[in-house]
């Protein structure tokens, strides 16, 4: 250890085949060591990679087959892409996009904007940050059930904490989730304080790495609060935010659970179904695995191209 | 003090400046306890009332009936005591499970380097890649009927417990983790003779301590948060989950024994938060910028 002229990765690569003198010498020549070598670390390797294997690899060749299969009873047929077709011609299709892509809309200015502002606005204080990220990441700890079925009481037309808020404002009470207008809307907001406090702890690390000169310099130059968070803190966190907002979008293309508990998943005139509940009602519902699978593979091929995105961003990040 | 930020420290020491931000601060900190506490507060309060109480214009803030009983009769109800018994059952399953496989295969790719090893890992990663949604209808039928060995998974935990080591983001945080301790530790102890298994148990587990934490805070509260997969591979009332079996009940039982349930339900987590915070919070900022 007490070389330290060498990076890390160079001084990997010299000592490729470590000295041996005290160990047992292992019998043979230099194939048979590393054979052997090889055999111990794949031993360690074997538990995860069948657990991959059977779980993850094979399930995501399998989608891709299922997508242009049908089953009946126990005989599999190859039907091109008569799943792709059936899949397109329901009239829920479009719907279920437009809720997805509406849900991401929302999800993206309110789940994206809050977190941030809520960072933003903690850094600032010289006490209490402790309590207040204890504050925001309660909601992520609960388990799911029970946040959603709380926000189905808040929301209750008849009873609800909401319109009982509303009220004390001067607000026309609504029907919430049971109203096709708003219920998506319902949705994300209960999704937001769900799930926001990952996110603003994330930001929070990121704003505190941001050296504190920047503020003193745009403060010379006259810049008020709003400047300096448009021409600072924006920009010196600009990585990051981007990444965040690329998983926040594939993500929420993603929305199953919310919906699912809050509104049963199709909602009032269909306004809260999502893609996702439409794959898991082909599936599950009408055992429609090849229409679910197809679907799946649709949404895939969507959010590749966001994933692709992300990896690139990452990249740039860790250099 | 500490790094400054946004507002100059030359202008909060002006009298203005302070008395702005005291007012700021009592405001924030007023808005944040009401909306992240408040319905919890409204969680627990109402879970004491009785049902004519719980729907109630408007509601009452201090429980004017006090029906502690509620959480006894949702307990026996619900038969909560299983359900919470299955859902520890299965976390913490699923953490042996992680641990023993994902450290293993971390180390291995880490340190070990065997053939092949950058191009396993590279799929493993792949998976992170394919939206999680879209694989839960072929790895359900995988479950119904698993390959080679022929088996239906359904309403085991095993169901449950081999899907949770496919966790690339663990394997990932490990392997980084990993990486950092020196080669030159690790020589030292294979000089002195150790075997891999020895030099995993006795230098890397104990440094690693803290990204263990981490990775098993993680794993046991993921299994406690997931509902979708147990939903659809436990469907057996007596192996359910919590999430999955309140849901279930919920329509059958008073709003107030519910509210009671839902209370219950939160408390184990929430309480692994408070005491795990700062590990959690670290980890979440250490890993939770790529994914």
């Amino acid at each position: 250890m007490s070389a330290p002229s060498l990076t890390p990765s160079k001084a990997a690569n010299h000592r490729r085949n470590p000295p041996r003198a005290a160990g047992p010498a292992p019998s043979g020549g230099r194939f048979a060591k590393s054979l052997k070598r090889n055999l111990t670390a794949h031993g360690f390797l074997i538990g995860a990679v069948l657990c991959f294997a059977v779980f993850s690899w094979y399930p995501m060749v399998r989608e891709f087959f299922l997508a242009f299969q049908k089953t009946d009873g126990g005989t599999t047929t190859w039907v091109g892409l008569d799943n792709l077709t059936t899949v397109v011609n329901d009239p829920a299709f479009w719907q279920a996009w437009r809720n997805t892509a509406l849900f991401t809309v929302l999800a993206l200015v309110l789940g994206f904007a809050v977190p941030f502002a809520a960072a933003v606005v903690i850094n600032e204080f010289h006490h209490g940050q402790g309590y207040l990220r204890l504050l925001v990441y309660l909601p992520v700890m609960l388990p799911p059930v029970a946040a959603v079925l709380l926000f189905k009481y808040l929301y209750d037309p008849g009873y609800g904490l909401l319109n009982e808020l509303f009220g004390v404002f001067g607000l026309p009470e609504q029907q919430w989730l049971q109203d096709p207008d708003i219920s998506m809307f319902a949705v994300v907001v209960a999704s937001t304080w769900m799930n926001m406090g990952g996110a603003t702890l994330i930001y929070l690390a990121a704003l505190q790495g941001i050296p504190g000169e920047l503020y003193e310099a745009a403060e010379l130059d006259g810049a008020g609060i709003l400047r300096k968070i448009w021409h600072v803190t924006i920009p010196q966190t600009r990585l990051i935010l981007s990444l965040m907002l690329l998983m926040q979008v594939i993500a929420t293309m993603q929305v199953f659970v919310e919906p699912f508990l809050l509104t049963g998943g199709a909602g009032p005139e269909g306004s809260t179904t999502t893609v996702v509940y439409l794959i898991y009602q082909y599936a599950f519902n009408f055992n429609n695995y090849g229409a679910a699978a197809a679907l799946g593979l649709l949404l895939l091929v969507l959010l590749a191209g966001f994933s692709a995105a992300y990896v690139k961003l990452s990249r740039a990040e860790d250099e | 003090m500490s790094t400054r930020t946004l507002i100059s420290p030359a202008q909060l020491s002006r009298p203005r400046g302070k008395r702005l931000y005291w007012v700021t601060f009592a405001a924030v900190v007023a808005v944040f306890t009401l909306v992240f506490l408040g319905p919890l507060y409204w969680l627990v309060s109402s879970g004491f009332k009785d049902a004519q109480e719980v729907i109630q214009t408007p509601p009452t803030l201090v429980p004017g009936s006090f029906e502690p009983e509620n959480y006894s009769r949702a307990w026996e109800v619900m038969d909560l005591a299983s359900l919470l018994f299955n859902t520890l059952y299965y976390a913490f399953g699923a953490l042996a499970f992680q641990l023993v496989f994902d450290v293993a295969a971390a180390y291995s790719l880490s340190k070990l380097r065997p053939v092949l090893g950058k191009a396993i890992l590279g799929m493993m990663l792949a998976t992170l890649m394919i939206p999680a949604t879209v694989l839960v209808v072929p790895q359900y039928l995988t479950v119904l009927d698993v390959p080679i060995i022929e088996r239906n998974l359904l309403n085991s935990p095993w169901a449950i417990w081999l899907p949770s080591v496919t966790n690339a983001f663990n394997i990932f945080l490990l392997k980084r983790f990993f990486d950092s301790i020196p080669k030159e530790l690790l020589d030292a102890a294979s000089m002195d003779g150790a075997r891999p298994m020895r030099i995993l148990w006795s230098i890397v587990l104990p440094i690693s301590r803290p990204i263990l934490g981490v990775v098993s805070i993680f794993a046991v509260v993921g299994v406690w948060k997931d509902f979708l997969w147990p939903m659809l591979t436990l469907p057996d009332p007596t192996k359910q989950t919590l999430n999955v079996g309140i849901y279930s009940l919920s329509n059958g039982v008073p709003v107030n024994v519910l509210i009671a349930a839902l209370t219950i339900a939160s408390i184990p987590t929430l309480l692994i938060f408070l005491v795990f915070q700062r590990n959690i919070m670290s980890g979440l900022t250490a890993g939770g910028l790529k994914g």
